[in-house]
């Protein structure tokens, strides 16, 4: 018996699950309780006549004793495995593989995972400049796309992994440096993406209401840096620079109703301040056709189905495409149809919302505010843009640009490819998300990127490229200590 | 302490998964079977019951597909894209919606009888379908 409430005991203390245990347990009892009362049956039996049992109470308990004795080695060697996981795992922590992750966007969450994952026992530290994690899903995904962030739900489970440790309020660059980085880490992984926009640079780029697009995200969705811009939206027409996913974003959210805008977990500000808006009309300028957009299909279809907005296309922008359409490959197909179709629709509702096609733009018109924009128009010439000297020009009181973002480079030593602004790949120092393959595409294309890389990594570890015993995080926070002055528990900036 | 003793043995009794089991088949629900054909060659097959989707037994089997899921079946990620045979992508009696179709227009090595799995609703007539799935990683640059 004392062997059964050690069993209770042992599991109670191991945290085991004892339900795993427990048919074990409860097969023992009854094989206990069965066969001693059969023994005392048989016993019975046999000394039917006599008055005297000590005969039985002696032999169930050496029966006891025996059941006992076998209990307590099954005992033994569920410690011994227990002892032995703990072992493993701690050897595995002592000669671990540390890898040290700048950013933790989804790059560096999917990244995060498949290591975790593909190497057993690596130690992730994942480095973060703002105090939260999550990086664009929680500050780019637009407030009123929540399923899209439903990826923080499998983030969260990558990061209540044991050997998964989150970082944050740490800038490289200024806190810590790569050649730390390198010092402390097997593998560094370079995930802080694109995060400077794009300039058109052009005169009158500085004049106030011309707001770049990413700040404007960032302003909605409240970013610490982006809280404060100033953005006017006493305007009638706003004319957005560029044709991508995040120009229909912006453009979605100055048209939807703000009742819609209110349900989801957009900033109390911003809110106020789109419940003033006077935007009626919203234009989206490219340089190039209709067959270089670059927002997807969703986004669009998501415009046509705004309620009170009316989507066009300018005259004879569209007439000509109906041709081609049958010989795309699928995906430019439907986008293209869908295209033709909103442009042959001719309602008219309280809203525009205009898509342009081929003018560049070469100035932003007006003395202190943007009263106007000056566009150049295009010809395409295969696919590029080439400027003809007509000129055209839009008035509008609100601009923004979303012509794309640009990675930088946050340390002297990382090796940077200044021409396209991204950061190729080496052993030791690797690269993922937009910060490697150029701010394009959507969270799918940074997953399997980050896969890819993730594989990579194993491969160089496996190689055994990366072998050199490391001390991971216990270097980097002395390193932030003195940097915080005390304990590192004030992080002064 | 006894007392929490107690409660713990009670309360890992009745989540342990033998009684679990034990209690989901005296729904007596049929079980449907799929099996998916990984990139890599792996056939894996799980159950899963009448109007779970496709990635519902994918969650609920605890089967890991990197990745696979990502909105949680919001149609807003082609993640749980999987490739059907002609035969079954006719057979389903839900034809793609159009946003499910702007989904798969991201999705790597798209096909005519690619489909969302969480949109992909089991029933009885599907038991034993074969589905494919895509890697998701299409690129061999770095393999």
């Amino acid at each position: 018996m004392k062997s059964i409430i050690n069993l209770f005991i042992f599991c109670w203390k191991t945290k085991q699950e004892l339900g795993f245990y427990f048919w074990r347990l409860a097969l023992a009892f009854f094989f206990l309780f069965l066969s001693s009362s059969l023994l005392s049956i048989f016993i019975d039996i046999l000394l039917m006549n006599r008055r005297t049992h000590w005969p039985i109470h002696c032999s169930v308990s050496i029966f006891l004793l025996f059941v006992s004795l076998n209990f307590d080695f099954k005992l033994k060697t569920m410690r011994w495995k227990y002892l032995n996981r703990t072992i493993r795992k701690y050897s595995k922590n002592v000669n671990g593989f540390h890898v040290g992750i700048v950013g933790s966007g989804p790059a560096g969450f999917y990244c995060a995972q498949q290591l975790l994952k593909t190497i057993p026992g690596c130690q992730v530290d994942v480095f973060e400049k703002l105090p939260v994690p999550f990086g664009l899903v929680r500050y780019g995904v637009a407030p009123d796309h929540p399923e899209v962030k439903n990826v923080i739900n499998t983030f969260t489970k990558t990061a209540s992994n044991d050997h998964f440790r989150f970082i944050g309020n740490v800038t490289l660059g200024r806190d810590i440096t790569l050649a730390q980085l390198k010092q402390s880490y097997n593998a560094v992984v370079l995930a802080y993406g694109a995060e400077e926009d794009r300039k058109l640079n052009i005169p009158g780029e500085d004049l106030s209401n011309f707001v770049s697009a990413t700040k404007f995200i960032g302003w909605y969705n409240g970013l610490p840096t982006d809280k404060n811009i100033e953005v006017d939206l006493n305007a009638n027409h706003a004319v957005i620079v560029g044709q991508g996913n995040v120009a229909l974003d912006v453009a979605r959210i100055l048209l939807s109703p703000v009742d819609k805008l209110r349900k989801t977990d957009m900033t109390e500000y911003s809110l106020d301040t789109l419940s003033k808006s006077k935007v009626k009309k919203v234009t989206l300028v490219g340089r190039r056709g209709p067959l270089q957009v670059a927002f997807t299909i969703k986004e669009l279809r998501e415009m046509l189905k705004l309620p009170e907005v009316s989507t066009k296309f300018y005259k004879d922008q569209m007439n000509d495409i109906e041709k081609i359409i049958s010989d795309l490959p699928r995906p430019k197909k439907r986008l293209i149809q869908l295209m033709y179709d909103a442009s042959q629709k001719t309602e008219v509702r309280d809203k525009y919302f205009d898509i342009l096609f081929l003018r560049t733009p070469i100035s932003i018109l007006g003395t202190s505010k943007v009263e106007g924009i000056e566009l150049a128009v295009n010809h395409l010439e295969g696919d590029k843009a080439v400027i003809t000297d007509e000129k055209y020009s839009l008035n509008c009181e609100l601009a923004f640009r979303s012509i794309g973002y640009r990675s930088v480079q946050v340390d002297p030593d990382i090796i940077f490819d200044k021409h396209t602004s991204t950061v190729p790949q080496n052993p030791g120092i690797y690269s993922v998300g937009w910060l490697s393959s150029g701010p394009v595409g959507v969270i799918l294309s940074t997953m399997s990127h980050a896969y890819q890389v993730a594989s990579m990594i194993n491969k160089h570890f496996d190689e055994g490229l990366l072998k050199d015993q490391k001390p991971g995080y216990d270097y980097i926070s002395k390193l932030l200590k003195t940097k915080a002055g005390m304990d590192g528990t004030k992080l002064t900036k | 302490m006894s007392i929490k003793l107690f409660k713990y043995i009670t309360n890992s009794c009745l989540n342990s998964r033998t009684v679990m089991r034990f209690m989901s088949t005296t729904n007596n629900e049929k079980l449907i079977r799929v099996s998916f054909n990984k990139a890599n060659g792996d056939k894996i097959t799980a159950e899963g019951k009448k109007g779970d989707s496709l990635l519902d037994v994918i969650v609920n089997n605890n089967l890991d597909f990197d990745g696979f899921g990502a909105c949680e079946g919001t149609l807003t990620c082609s993640t749980c894209h999987i490739i059907l045979d002609q035969k079954d992508y006719d057979s389903l009696p839900e034809k793609p919606s159009d946003e499910e179709l702007d989904m798969l227009d991201l999705a790597y090595n798209l096909t005519d009888t690619s489909r969302l799995g969480c949109q992909i609703i089991l029933e009885d007539k599907l038991d034993g379908l074969e589905v494919k799935v895509p890697a998701t990683v299409n690129d061999a640059r770095y393999n």
